[in-house]
């Protein structure tokens, strides 16, 4: 009786699903960048990064958020080990093989609670383009203030 | 251009400093801007300023209609622009309020025939004479909107909490740049749908658009019987609505109140649904 009772009032609130397509929409509104671009440009990124240190591609996060209206850029990229897999050393950057791994096809569906031994790089790059210029001050005749 | 000189009849002391001129202005449609501006003229109004409400929606004249002052109309802005009409036989002396007047849009003329120059001027010819230029903005973000804008030198941004709303306040927020200095009004917000997670929140809004909040009016029925009869709710400063336009108003002139923000009205159902574990998310 009471599950049935909670089912009438209990649905899930809509509230959630409009915020989060807000914050997408605004990111790429703002970015100017179409949603493939990001995609590349996430590869790039874990691309230099595995050169590097051995990285876990499917757990990968990029992520854009409000900071005072400027845009963020929060890359969480799981490390799985700090050296190469290949020969154990220091690779000059310029001989690192660059594997074009696939990336997870949809963006932002990673999961949060990342499990076992990584440290997370956390990448920010303050990106903050207005997509418009503003509307030229012009000839006001009064500019007070 | 004569008319547009500060040569009127009954033309104040020169010496008084220039009113302020606002543009109300959404870039999406049917958020309340016209609402917004015939009551916040209404109170302002109400508080002993003198006030202006130009409707720059020309095409799609409304403002008359909030203000139940469709059957005064006789001279429009582009008379005025166009030399047709004095802005003295243009103004509109509102019903209500004897410090208010109303400014009519053009219904059978185009967006596309104002002269952008002139509507500045004019903007500036009325704040000769007002304290306080409300500019009622078509939405979107054309020629219309430049227009409206072009004599403003400060902007109210009207957004109700839907994402499309709030996507298209902040492009026009970012168009019109820092010198507008924006501030907010939620227009349209149900307290029992924020409360059940239903629809967005304040703060859910805020925290994209980071705008100062002048208030917040809630969705109310009473908002559409006013409409219906042309009497704006800032007249009924005991309705809890009419009150939160007084408080914008106030804020607005510079008072230090709080914001207006809507109440909570829970029914018998709403409080049941919230013991069996209503969702809030």
């Amino acid at each position: 009786m009471i599950e049935w009772v909670k089912r009438l009032f209990g649905q899930p609130g809509s509230s959630v699903t409009a915020k989060e397509r807000l914050r997408l929409v605004l990111m790429t509104d703002h970015l100017e960048l179409a949603p493939d671009i990001i995609e590349s440009m996430k590869r790039d990124l874990v691309d230099v990064i595995s050169r590097y240190v051995e990285v876990d591609r499917e757990r990968i996060e990029v992520n854009f958020e409000q900071q005072d209206r400027a845009l963020a850029m929060l890359a969480n990229i799981p490390i799985l080990s700090v050296n190469r897999p290949s020969n154990g050393t220091k690779v000059p950057a310029e001989a690192a093989p660059v594997e074009a791994a696939p990336v997870a096809a949809a963006p932002n569906v990673a999961s949060p609670g990342a499990q076992g031994a990584t440290e997370n790089i956390v990448v920010r790059r303050r990106r903050r383009k207005r997509k418009n210029q503003a509307i030229a001050p012009g000839t006001n005749p009064a500019p007070a203030h | 251009m004569h008319q547009l000189q500060p040569s009127f009849e009954n033309a104040p002391e020169r010496a008084k400093p220039l009113g302020r001129a606002i543009v109300v202005t959404s870039g999406k449609g049917g958020v309340g801007k016209t609402t917004t501006t015939a009551n916040l003229g209404t109170a302002l109004a109400q508080r002993g300023a003198s006030v202006a409400l130009v409707d720059a929606d020309v095409g799609l004249r409304n403002l008359d209609i909030v203000l139940g002052l469709e059957s005064r109309v006789k001279y429009h802005v582009l008379d005025v622009l166009e030399e047709r009409a004095t802005l003295d036989d243009a103004l509109v002396a509102d019903k209500h309020s004897e410090k208010l007047f109303l400014l009519a849009a053009a219904q059978s003329r185009e967006k596309e025939e104002v002269d952008t120059e002139k509507m500045r001027a004019l903007i500036l010819a009325l704040r000769e004479r007002f304290e306080y230029v409300l500019i009622d903005c078509p939405a979107g973000i054309e020629l219309g909107f430049r227009n409206a804008v072009a004599g403003a030198e400060e902007a109210i941004v009207v957004c109700t909490p839907e994402v499309s709303a709030v996507r298209d306040v902040d492009r026009v927020v970012g168009l019109l740049g820092n010198r507008f200095r924006p501030q907010l009004v939620i227009n349209r917000l149900r307290p029992l749908l924020v409360k059940k997670g239903k629809m967005l929140s304040v703060d859910d809004v805020n925290a994209i658009l980071r705008l100062p909040l002048l208030g917040v009016i809630a969705d109310e029925p009473e908002i559409i019987v006013t409409t219906n009869k042309g009497e704006p709710l800032a007249l009924r400063k005991d309705a809890p609505t009419g009150a939160a336009y007084h408080a914008i108003a106030a804020r607005v002139a510079g008072e230090d109140v709080p914001a207006p923000m809507p109440v909570t009205k829970e029914t018998f159902f709403d409080k049941l649904g919230a013991l069996f574990g209503g969702k809030k998310a």
